[in-house]
């Protein structure tokens, strides 16, 4: 399945940007509109955009990874991210700050709910590209 | 202690890589943690002399007052004593046994955990850690016992005693909470010393039958007896140590560790006193009949599990004293007498036992140490075996009520016992040298130093009767009865009724042993034993089951979507909407709404999104359509200040209708299948479920039941969470188990529709 011209060129256009703006989503949404799982949506109808510009192979070859290690990464990180605060005698999942201060950009919050965000992330991501990537290649097939 | 009990848990996890290591002398090197646990043991025993007890204390989940806390008194230490000691032993011999099989690593490791559960079972004061560590024993012996698993037969067997000891250990949970309950502790230490409370608590009766129905299971006690000979699937060292010493003797030691706190009662001595009896005897007569080696073994098992039970049931001085010393001559001849067991079927390569004789000369060291290990399970004097029956009669017979039924049982027991044991024990090694598959020799020493320490054993503590009374049974007997009792034992008591019915027993068995050909001819024709025993019982339970389940996936999977939304629907509507008619009756408490222009105009949008999806007749433009209802919701969102789940739900729409057009080309061509009478049903179940929403909602809109807890998120959000948006502070700190628990369902989801997928695109390759 390969898509019109307009349909190649605005994709290849729009990925980046996309994933851009997840990141962002990803990252703010702390304290606005955004999370991880937002994000993951985002960066997940990016790359499906993608593979309806092209085709499957070349959007595995884009995400670089198996979708299916996305998924697996994103459970680790999540669950890695409530071992710190055992570690510190605290319950499972209590959240740890360590703010650091970088030069000329501001405070920059570093946390294990961040980490716990970025496991979402992964996980929508490599969940949702698990399922349409196999859905296209089973009609390819 | 937490380190003692555990470290059989560490060492299961390195045992397969120690195993190839080593090689050849894994068994001997990984003895060795048994050996020390024993020794460190042993160092405890000045602790609980007297019948004192210590609790060590480990928190693990203290705010369910569920600890790891530990109770080490007399009866604890007993167990944990035999348990490291037969251990020791069971881990050479295996080293011996399994020399060279492919799974040996495999072997140590599953052993190790078992032998840490068991462990963990016998000390835990904590009773929900001691449940935990029970079905560890349950899991690890049913991995033990299906251990050859290429053999069929092995599975099975594995999996009868699995479900059996399971089914039991659920109730036990039950029982054990209710005991909590009752006693207001989940510590055994607080709960042994409430026995009053217990016994007049007015669920006493139900309580004692859940705990029971674990313990019986467990210790294979009749009805449920079955799964131990079947059990002998497994190899010959799991018999010797999981059904003889350890696992079914879980039972066993829960029953005398609650004595103090249920014992007493009535219902506890006919129950216990009389299943107690029938299992007895049931195992003497079955034993009595079986030609097998093993299987012979693990029916007088039986019957020591039903004496053990009927003893602690009896629950007298003499009683108990009867039970603790039965029970440990009974570890120490029955361990010694399987390891033999085991060494004939290794060296012969026959189980049955018509099959062997005149062994005697070929394997001198196994037939002197048979005799002494069947003399104490005969219960001949000098042997340890002996003062433990003589107690047992005394205990029959001053038993009150069932006094004549249990020492009649005995009795018979005692007889067909005495037969088995000389059968054991003369059988295989006198008369004439009979062909066996293997050509027959001394089993190596790995598999003599067991039984041969053992029936030692069992010979100086019958001679030297002080030894084990002075070491342990003097503290454990104070735990079993509650207070400490002075008693000394002697081979020689004089003349009373016990020795006169001692030596009936062992005259009478011997006549027994002598015309066993006409006693098998016998048995042979009570073929009803087979067809009616409570294994066909087991059978029909699991054939019921499994119809069951068939029946009620037919019903409830049947593949169409529709009639599992239908389902789900009106579930939905009898139960919210039934329980929302109950509290309200007629008088619906409407709120007020304002409705915006905006708002209305959307809602219109939904509606008629909805109306058109329905009657469409082609799929992309359903497609298009459902997409309408899902973006009039996003707006809605977005009017309501929810502007996290109106990304959510636009990014989901267009999700949605990619991944509908990828599956688009894979359907059959549109066909309108359903009959008219199935889209008015269909309209029905809609209408019906949309209304109670509707009438949910407005009515909720003006009850206010508790404050709403998003001030207090709002609050907290930023000065704890360190952030403004609370949907994700919710999401990520705040209840970031939740999170976890969804997100995994979600990897897994992906995962099964993955699998299916690439399942289908194989199936049509091929």
């Amino acid at each position: 399945m390969m898509g019109s011209l307009i349909l190649r060129t605005a994709a290849r256009f729009l990925l980046p940007l996309l994933l851009l703006f997840s990141l962002f989503m990803l990252l703010r949404g702390h304290d606005e509109p955004g999370g991880g799982f937002i994000a993951g949506l985002i960066a997940a109808v990016a790359f499906a955009l993608y593979l309806f510009a092209f085709d499957a192979a070349r959007t595995r070859q884009l995400l670089g990874v198996d979708p299916r290690l996305l998924l697996g990464l994103g459970l680790l990180a999540a669950t890695v991210s409530g071992l710190p605060s055992i570690l510190l005698g605290e319950a499972f999942f209590t959240a740890i700050w360590w703010p650091i201060d970088v030069p000329g950009f501001g405070e920059v919050k570093l946390s294990t709910p961040l980490l716990f965000d970025i496991g979402v992330y992964l996980l929508v991501l490599g969940a949702i590209m698990t399922i349409v990537l196999a859905l296209d290649e089973a009609e390819e097939e | 202690m937490l380190l003692a009990v555990l470290s059989g848990f560490i060492l299961a996890a390195c045992a397969p890589w120690l195993t190839r290591l080593l090689g050849d002398r894994a068994g001997w090197v990984l003895a060795l943690l048994p050996a020390a646990l024993f020794v460190y043991f042993l160092s405890w025993i000045p602790l609980t002399a007297g019948g004192a007890a210590e609790v060590v204390h480990y928190s693990w989940i203290p705010g369910l007052d569920i600890n790891l806390s530990f109770l080490v008194d007399g009866l604890s230490l007993l167990f944990a004593l035999l348990i490291s000691g037969i251990g020791t032993f069971i881990i050479i011999y295996s080293g011996g046994y399994l020399h060279g099989h492919e799974y040996l690593p495999r072997f140590y490791g599953i052993m190790f955990a078992f032998m840490a559960a068991m462990l963990g079972v016998v000390l835990s004061n904590n009773i929900i850690s001691l449940f935990v560590f029970w079905e560890l024993t349950s899991i690890t012996s049913y991995l033990l016992i299906g251990f050859n698993h290429e053999d069929k037969q092995a599975r099975w067997c594995a999996l009868q005693g699995l479900f059996v000891t399971v089914a039991g250990g659920l109730a036990l949970l039950a029982g054990l909470i209710m005991l909590a309950g009752a006693g207001g502790s989940f510590e055994l230490s607080e709960l042994l010393n409430s026995g009053d409370v217990l016994r007049d608590y007015p669920l006493y009766t139900g309580m004692l039958i859940l705990i029971l129905f674990g313990t019986f299971t467990k210790s294979a006690q009749v009805p449920f007896h079955f799964w131990l000979p079947n059990a002998m699937a497994a190899p010959t060292p799991v018999s010797a140590y999981l059904h003889s010493a350890t696992m079914v003797k879980a039972g066993i030691y829960l029953m005398a560790r609650l004595n103090p706190g249920l014992g007493g009662t009535d219902q506890w001595l006919y129950t216990l006193g009389l299943f107690g009896a029938v299992t007895m005897f049931t195992g003497s007569f079955m034993a009595l009949r079986s030609t097998d080696v093993k299987a012979m073994l693990a029916y007088s098992t039986i019957m020591a599990l039903g004496t053990l039970t009927m003893l602690i049931g009896i629950g007298t001085e003499a009683a108990i004293i009867a039970a603790l010393a039965f029970l440990l001559a009974h570890a120490l001849y029955k361990a010694a007498l399987f390891m033999l067991a085991g060494g004939l079927d290794h060296e012969t390569g026959t189980k049955n036992i018509l099959n062997m004789g005149g062994l005697r000369r070929l394997m001198p060291v196994s037939f002197i140490t048979a005799c002494v290990a069947a003399l104490s399970l005969a219960g001949l004097p000098p042997l340890f075996g002996f003062i433990a029956k003589e107690l047992m009669f005394e205990a029959t017979l001053h038993a009150p009520a069932i006094a004549t039924v249990t020492t009649v049982l005995a009795v018979i027991s005692a007889i067909m016992i005495m037969a088995v044991a000389a059968l054991f024990a003369l059988r295989p090694y006198t008369g004439k040298l009979k062909e066996t598959p293997k050509q027959p020799h001394e089993a190596p020493p790995s598999m003599l130093a067991g039984p041969v320490v053992l029936a030692a054993l069992s010979l100086v503590f019958g001679v030297a009767g002080f030894l084990p009374v002075q070491g342990i049974l003097h503290s454990a007997v104070a735990a079993v009865h509650g207070s400490p009792l002075e008693f000394k034992l002697y081979l020689w008591h004089g003349v009373n009724t016990p020795l006169l019915l001692s030596l009936l027993a062992v005259v009478t068995g011997l006549l027994v042993f002598a015309g066993w050909d006409r006693v098998l001819a016998v048995y042979r024709r009570l073929t009803f034993i087979d067809r009616f025993g409570p294994e066909r019982g087991y059978e029909r339970v699991m054939a019921a089951l499994v119809w069951v389940a068939e029946w009620q996936t037919r019903v409830l999977q049947n593949g169409y979507m529709r009639n599992y939304l239908i389902t789900i629907l009106l579930t939905a509507v009898a139960l919210a909407g039934g329980t929302f008619f109950i509290y309200t009756g007629n008088t619906v408490p409407f709120g007020t709404v304002d409705i915006t222009f905006y708002e209305a105009v959307i809602a219109a949008l939904i509606i008629a999104g909805a109306i058109v999806v329905s009657l469409m007749q082609s799929r992309l433009g359903a497609v298009a359509t459902v997409g309408m209802v899902g973006f009039g919701v996003a707006l809605i969102y977005v009017l309501f200040s929810a502007p996290d789940l109106a990304i959510t739900q636009i990014m989901v729409e267009t999700l949605t209708v990619i991944l509908l057009v990828l599956v688009l080309y894979r359907l059959p061509r549109f066909l309108n299948l359903s009959s008219t009478a199935a889209r008015i049903r269909d309209a029905l179940v809609a209408l019906l479920f949309g209304g109670m929403m509707t009438v949910l909602i407005l009515a909720v809109l003006d009850v206010e039941v508790v404050a709403p807890i998003s001030d207090q998120l709002v609050a907290w959000s930023y000065d704890e969470g360190h952030g403004r948006n609370i949907v994700n502070v919710i999401l990520v700190d705040f209840r970031a188990l939740d999170t976890l628990g969804e997100i995994f369902v979600v990897g897994l989801a992906a995962i099964g529709v993955y699998a299916m997928i690439r399942l289908r695109a194989e199936d049509k390759r091929s």
